[in-house]
């Protein structure tokens, strides 16, 4: 249609969305209602498009597909889109969340709710976007773009110390990103376009590659966000509305290390190899030690927040390994967290929902009341834990191999993760569910109800599933991810044949 | 040949600029024959020369390049699109001063005639290919803006405005007119090509002293750093519709002057000039950043904002290159109509009589003028260069250039002041967003409406259409290599 693929769809579809609610008008409980239905079918229709698209995807090559390219900025800056093995399940995973999202917010956002669907359908399609995204002027667009819609969310609709999260997220991954930017104009000029798939086969040289890596880091490290950048997170996590901080966490944290696969580690394996070692330092203080701050944690949302950032940490050491089992194990356990994670905050929500309070303290003995919730509850957790039989599970045990085939040692030391994780999130449940049922606030709240039952139910469903056959997402990753390997042993092995030869040419 | 003997000069080139003279000696005896009923027509008269001039200037012949005047005058495709811009911020300016100066009983036709008299300077402020030519254009330009600054004459301000700006802006044009007769002295001419073709190899220290004096005067015209003292003063003291002319169309004209001047007359000795220019480039930006962060006056923050998009414009002159110009071009077009934009919300803060100018008062302006406020907004996440929104490529550009003249200290040290501008920048969408909601403002005059719908589009949407204005700059830019 109008020379559109459908990828092009995807993004037009939640941009038609937000532009029809914004139209609405009349009384305001039915603009209400309008604008719920209205962004819950946009979401479904473009997950349910983002499904079409799957369909049309053949897994099995490593190369773009579905790719459609526009003029824009000149013949060189294309608006070009196309998705592989990394994009698209990322691409279905934004899909799939963002219904989610909407349901979650169904009764808890009462004030502006016209704005709050448009903010979020805008933000859908930049998260689209920057997946899909073939140029990298046209990635750092999207990636930067979602930081409007964001900035909105938390700031209008979020708690207490709202501004200042808000704020802090924006400044924040702005200075990280700006100097991306720069990076990718020294890669316009040095390689005459920001056509992605044409960089990829581009090999900059050495010194320059350590530069641009550092200024993609910047932003990456940031957005992922590792230690000790990480401290806007859980800032942005406890202050967001519950649907923002699935979002936040299921799908923008996973553009830094969508960032990483995409550019860091082809573009310039020379530097990421030279970096590797600083990376598994940062992701393994991050693992130690955001777990252990999660544990004295006392607000449950901020608990789940650092542990993001430990689970992060096990996704930038799974990448930089340059194995396949790393790689593969990152890119599972992003999925995974994104899922898992997501799920988690919107159980949060259910029972902020009805105490308005996230403190710790304030709950204990909801099993007695809240059965249902406890086994969902209890299903996540296991999962955030790394529970064979869980989606955890299966990323974090391929990233831990791929760790110890590159550095035993670090590998030894992110096993710790893992325990404290289990520390942490079963000393959480313990205090929330398990326990007498004291407090009199607690004594009448309800189970799920149907609303609830219907957004958790198939996250509960498919944390299971994927950890029993985690074979679709692997599949879908494994050719990118072998093309990924050949081109970085090429590159890494031209690198050293070259400095084994310079002695002789001396 | 025949032009050559002519007594006449060829006065095709100087179409635009003819009209808007014979105009406005028209509109002159008009409103002094009508007397103060004549203001409604003589402002109807302004507009519909400013849109002729504007529509005269786009449709001259693509790719034309003639000089007349005996060389002191020239018309290339970045005149062209300087001079459009300039005739867009001035016709603008009509629009959005009509309302506001009904209101404020100063309603005379003398603004809109000064207006026209100030545009026919800054049009030979694009156009002067010699050093006479700029400084005619330069005092032209100038003295109506004095006038205008002051035009409120019962207040204190706006009087203490014109004043600051004349005694400033005098000692500036002096500055610039000892800096051209040293460069004069030094080459023995003053036309841009005998400029070029005189200086040689190492120009000697009269020249660095010349380019030094001049650097200095343009760059109070276009209230750079160190020179910008009078901006914030004279921005809040004047009429805010003045406010906003001063912000857009002066702008383009003097960054035309100085890009011409720089480019077109010291090409060879670009030594001497960059690191004047990087320096002011540096400077403006650090303080546009740092020194609005205080400001509770959104005039005076308009004013610190200007200065620091001076210095991101300055940043493609210092490029010295093609694409540096193409940068500073595409800029300038974007930053008309972030300024503008900006500036049709602000005139549009009034109940009854009373006009508002903090920045508290636009707290929760998103409850009560959803539009107005998502305009501005949309105006302020461009000017922190927030993509998709048309300011960042007007910042994409110039970087650009920068990087690839290996200027990259430059870059990084203009990206990491964009970041501390977008603090300020924000806190203006989070006081109408995040705020309590006040009593509500009158609605908007048609000619803020017209003006805000137009910029509001230019900076949302660029990013689907760039390539014409892209274009456009291109072609100008390659007009001066």
């Amino acid at each position: 249609m109008f020379g559109l693929g459908i990828l092009s769809g995807l993004l037009i579809v939640p941009l038609a969305g937000a532009a029809f609610i914004l139209t609405l008008n009349g009384d305001e409980e039915s603009v209400k209602r309008n604008a719920r239905w209205a962004a819950l079918a946009t979401t479904i229709i473009t997950f349910l498009l983002s499904l079409v698209a799957w369909g049309r995807y053949d897994a099995t090559s490593s190369s773009f597909q579905l790719v459609e390219s526009h003029a824009w900025l000149t013949d060189t800056i294309r608006f070009k889109l196309g998705v592989d093995g990394f994009s698209m399940p990322l691409i279905l995973l934004t899909t799939f969340l963002m219904p989610f999202c909407i349901g979650a917010s169904w009764h808890a956002i009462e004030t502006r709710v016209k704005e709050y669907f448009v903010a979020f359908l805008v933000l859908e399609t930049t998260m689209i976007g920057v997946f899909q995204a073939l140029d990298l002027v046209l990635f750092y667009l999207f990636f930067e773009a979602g930081l409007i819609p964001m900035f909105l969310i938390i700031g209008i609709w979020g708690g207490k110390r709202r501004i200042y999260a808000s704020f802090k997220f924006f400044l924040y991954t702005l200075l990280g990103s700006v100097l991306m930017l720069l990076a990718i104009m020294a890669m316009y000029w040095h390689a005459g376009t920001t056509d992605i798939p044409t960089l990829l086969q581009t090999r900059f040289p050495a010194q320059m590659q350590t530069w641009l890596w550092l200024a993609f880091f910047a932003s990456f490290a940031v957005k992922m966000p590792m230690w000790p950048v990480h401290t806007w997170l859980p800032d942005a996590h406890v202050e967001a509305p519950t649907a923002g901080s699935v979002i936040l966490a299921g799908i923008l944290l996973k553009m830094g290390g969508y960032g990483f696969i995409r550019v860091s580690l082809p573009m310039f394996p020379d530097a990421s190899h030279l970096f590797a070692p600083l990376v598994f330092a940062l992701s393994v203080i991050a693992i130690i030690f955001t777990s252990l701050i999660a544990m004295m944690q006392t607000d449950i949302k901020k608990l789940i927040a650092y542990s993001s950032v430990a689970h992060m940490g096990f996704v930038t050491l799974g990448l930089f390994t340059m194995n396949e089992q790393g790689i593969q194990g990152a890119l599972f356990l992003m999925i995974s967290h994104g899922i898992v994670s997501g799920a988690l905050f919107l159980c949060v929500g259910v029972v902020y929902d009805r105490m308005h309070t996230r403190e710790i303290a304030a709950y204990g003995g909801l099993v007695k009341r809240m059965p249902l919730y406890a086994v969902a509850m209890m299903v996540f957790t296991m999962a955030n834990v790394g529970l064979p039989g869980t989606s955890g599970f299966v990323g974090e045990f391929l990233a831990m191999t791929g760790a110890f085939k590159a550095n035993p040692t670090v590998a030894f030391f992110s096993v710790f993760g893992i325990i404290l994780s289990a520390a942490y999130a079963l000393w959480l449940y313990a205090r929330v569910i398990y326990g007498k049922l004291e407090k009199p606030s607690l004594q009448g709240i309800l189970d799920l109800d149907n609303r609830e039952k219907l957004i958790i139910a198939p996250l509960v469903a498919l944390t299971i599933y994927y950890g029993v056959h985690p074979a679709p997402i692997l599949d879908t990753f494994a050719p990118s991810t072998e093309a990924l390997m050949t081109s970085i042993r090429t590159a890494l092995s031209n690198t050293q044949t070259a400095a084994a030869a310079l002695p002789i040419a001396r | 040949m025949t032009a050559a003997h002519s007594v006449l000069p060829t006065l095709a080139p100087l179409l635009p600029e003819l009209i808007l003279s014979v105009g406005v000696l028209v509109l002159i005896l008009y409103g002094a024959f009508r007397g103060e009923r004549s203001v409604e027509g003589v402002n109807v008269g302004a507009l519909l020369l400013l849109v002729l001039a504007f529509f005269v200037v786009v449709t001259q012949p693509a790719g034309m390049k003639v000089t007349t005047l005996s060389g002191a005058f020239i018309s290339d495709a970045f005149s062209r699109v300087m001079k459009g811009l300039v005739l867009l911020g001035s016709a603008a300016t009509i629009l959005l001063s009509r309302d506001y100066f009904q209101r404020e009983r100063i309603d005379r036709f003398e603004f809109p005639v000064l207006i026209l008299l100030c545009t026919i300077g800054m049009m030979v402020m694009a156009s002067a290919n010699d050093l006479i030519a700029l400084y005619l254009g330069l005092e032209l330009q100038s003295l109506a803006a004095y006038v205008i600054a002051a035009f409120h004459r019962d207040d204190l301000k706006s009087t203490e405005a014109g004043l600051k700006y004349f005694v400033l802006g005098a000692l500036s044009s002096g500055m610039l007119l000892y800096g051209a007769s040293l460069v004069y002295g030094f080459t023995g001419t003053v036309s841009f090509p005998g400029i070029v073709s005189a200086l040689h190899g190492d120009p000697g220290f009269g020249i660095v002293l010349g380019i030094v004096f001049v650097a200095a005067g343009v760059a109070f015209k276009m209230s750079a750093v160190p020179f910008h003292m009078w901006t914030p003063d004279v921005y809040e003291g004047s009429p805010t519709p003045v406010t906003a002319f001063f912000a857009s169309a002066p702008k383009m004209a003097a960054v035309a002057m100085t890009v011409r001047l720089f480019i077109g007359a010291f090409p060879d000795v670009t030594a001497i000039w960059q690191q004047i220019i990087i320096f002011i480039a540096i400077a403006s930006m650090a303080l546009g950043s740092f020194a609005a962060i205080g400001q509770r006056n959104i005039k005076r923050l308009m004013a610190y904002s200007s200065i620091g998009n001076i210095g991101y414009a300055l940043i493609g002159l210092a490029a010295g290159s093609e694409e540096g110009v193409r940068g500073v071009v595409i800029y300038m077009i974007i930053y008309l109509a972030m300024t503008l934009g900006a500036f049709a919300v602000i005139l549009s803060l009034r109940r009854r009589n009373e006009m508002f100018e903090t920045i508290d008062d636009l707290s929760g302006l998103s409850r009560t003028h959803p539009v107005l406020a998502f305009c501005l907004a949309a105006m302020m996440f461009s000017l922190a260069g927030i993509p998709p929104l048309a300011g960042f490529f007007a910042k994409f550009y110039v970087f650009a250039a920068a990087i690839k003249a290996g200027l990259v200290a430059l870059a990084v040290i203009g990206v990491v002041t964009s970041v501390v501008g977008a603090y300020y920048y924000l806190r203006i969408v989070k006081v109408m967003y995040f705020d309590e909601a006040r009593a509500p403002y009158e609605a908007m005059a048609p000619g803020l409406r017209i003006v805000l719908a137009i910029s509001s589009v230019v900076v949302i949407l660029f990013w689907l259409l760039p390539a014409p204005l892209v274009g456009a700059a291109g072609a100008a830019a390659k007009s001066l290599f």
